[in-house]
């Protein structure tokens, strides 16, 4: 059975020839980089105040990792940004489930919600430190914020593209609400959706570190302002390519997420 | 004489499209007996997919009457449409076995009874195959062995096989007798096709161009099992020709 199945997958998707291996370009281009950085600083004679060398970065990381600071900053803000990422999410996803379903939600809803995105979340991120505080909340609520709008289109446009046929085809099977929603919906609605989660992953960093830059005494934002303050720049350094880790990692798990909830589609992009 | 399954007295629904088109299907009246094997044929506009879905309960009608006798519950109904409209996330058995998960029958049964379907409809060895490894046939088998595995009291047919190959549909057609006569279903099947409909119906339905009414209620007598040189036959001539001019 194995191999006629094979056979048949083949002959009805040709397959285009292998593309050839491109596993080396990603190692390649980085170390010609931090080459032309470390030839940069070294015959450039810039301050390291102003641009420090790889060297110096990196003894700056192992410093902060060993006194444990780098590792204290650094969940304050992952614990920020997968909060913010999941009130986020769910706000959104409530909130478009009845926007898609029903057309007065929409007429009532979207006015506000077009003209909420014209707020710059760093204007408003003053107010939110203000009204709730320095500390983690107030930084969940940016995250949230900034989360919602991208995860809500997505979720609205995941649902509005069920095939209508499947609907009819429920329906004259007389499923109910519910069975609608969790055997057709939300699998139909789930490539869409999770392409706006991907999105929201890497916003909510963003979010995290200006509602620290506002005000926090913690976090990987407040290190680059205590960085920055202190002329060590190294560890401002440090700091940013942290944050470049942590919005990858969030990425590289939704797509794990994807490419484990969307097997039954035939690419993955 | 037994009792009809389904009896419809000037059933009409009438409702636009959206895009200033009416679909209309004008006060018909006709009823169907238990096991019997019915098509409707007509012209393109004379409300065929129309009256399907409102004895499938998707539409409502717009007056008349639509009468399941006998029945006391709502009817089960088995759908295909012209497009095999699987769920592509869903295995080729877990396509098959939905009508029963709706229903809450406990899983261990309805894999086997979605096993026992999917051997039935010739699809052994691609139970575990996703929608889009499958041929359009194939697919439209799947779509069969769905509709028919709740066992339900009717079976509507939209034009199930109309974008498969010639070579293919007429392959289906063996098929869907054979079904039909081991699962002893009633079945509604909507088709533009007289040879479609003279191969498999026990009596042939048309419709006229809009608002459809029924032109012609045409017994077919011809002898089962019905095969390919049965279209070569007199009779069968003889009907095609009498239908072709009720369309006409």
């Amino acid at each position: 059975m194995e191999p006629t199945l094979s056979r048949l997958s083949e002959n009805l998707n040709p397959k285009s020839p292998k593309p050839p291996a491109t596993g080396w370009i990603l190692p390649v281009v980085g170390l010609f980089a931090l080459l032309s950085w470390d030839l940069f600083t070294r015959y450039g004679n810039i301050p390291a105040f102003i641009f420090p060398a790889p060297l110096q970065v990196i003894e700056r990381f192992s410093r902060s990792l060993l006194d444990g600071s780098l590792l204290r900053h650094s969940a304050v803000t992952l614990l920020e940004v997968v909060m913010g990422l999941l009130v986020g999410t769910s706000l959104a996803v409530a909130m478009g489930y009845l926007i898609a379903k029903s057309r007065l939600f929409e007429r009532i809803l979207s006015p506000f919600l077009v003209a909420s995105q014209a707020v710059p979340i760093v204007a408003i991120a003053p107010l939110l430190v203000i009204w709730f505080g320095p500390g983690i909340f107030s930084k969940v609520l940016i995250c949230a914020l900034i989360v919602f709008f991208p995860v809500l289109v997505n979720t609205v446009v995941g649902l509005r593209a069920v095939p209508r046929a499947l609907n009819e085809l429920m329906r004259s099977l007389r499923a109910s609400c519910w069975q609608t929603l969790t055997l057709l919906e939300i699998p139909a609605a789930l490539p869409v959706f999770l392409g706006g989660l991907r999105i929201g992953a890497t916003l909510s960093v963003i979010g995290a570190v200006v509602g620290e830059f506002v005000g926090a005494d913690r976090g990987l934002g407040f290190l680059i302002n205590i960085g920055r303050g202190q002329f060590d720049t190294a560890l401002v350094f440090v700091a940013v390519f942290t944050l470049v880790a942590l919005a990858l990692s969030l990425y590289g798990l939704v797509i794990l997420l994807e490419q484990h909830l969307l097997a039954w589609q035939e690419t993955h992009p | 004489m037994t009792a009809p399954l389904l009896t419809t007295r000037d059933l009409s629904v009438t409702f636009s499209d959206g895009n200033g088109g009416l679909h209309a299907l004008g006060a018909v009246s006709f009823s169907v007996l238990p096991r019997e094997f019915v098509c409707v044929l007509g012209p393109s506009g004379s409300g065929k997919s129309t009256l399907l879905r409102a004895l499938a309960g998707l539409l409502r009608p717009s007056s008349g009457t639509l009468d399941f006798n006998g029945l006391d519950s709502p009817p089960r109904i088995g759908f295909v449409f012209q497009q095999a409209t699987l769920m592509p996330w869903r295995s080729v058995l877990e396509n098959i076995l939905l009508p029963l998960e709706l229903q809450n029958l406990n899983p261990a049964a309805a894999h086997a009874k979605a096993q026992e379907m999917a051997e039935l409809v010739g699809l052994q060895g691609f139970e575990n195959s996703l929608p889009r490894d499958l041929s359009g046939g194939m697919l439209q088998r799947v779509a069969l062995a769905r509709a028919l595995i709740h066992d339900p009291d009717l079976l509507l047919l939209d034009e199930p096989f109309g974008s498969l190959d010639a070579l293919t549909r007429e392959r289906m057609w063996m098929e869907l007798s054979r079904l039909w006569l081991a699962r002893q279903t009633t079945v509604l099947m909507v088709t533009h096709s007289i040879s479609e409909a003279l191969f498999l119906a026990d009596r042939v339905l048309v419709l006229s161009a809009r608002p459809g009414k029924i032109k012609l209620d045409l017994p077919v007598d011809l002898p089962r099992p019905r095969d390919d040189d049965m279209r070569y036959t007199e009779p069968f001539g003889r009907l095609a020709r009498q239908l072709k001019a009720a369309i006409e």
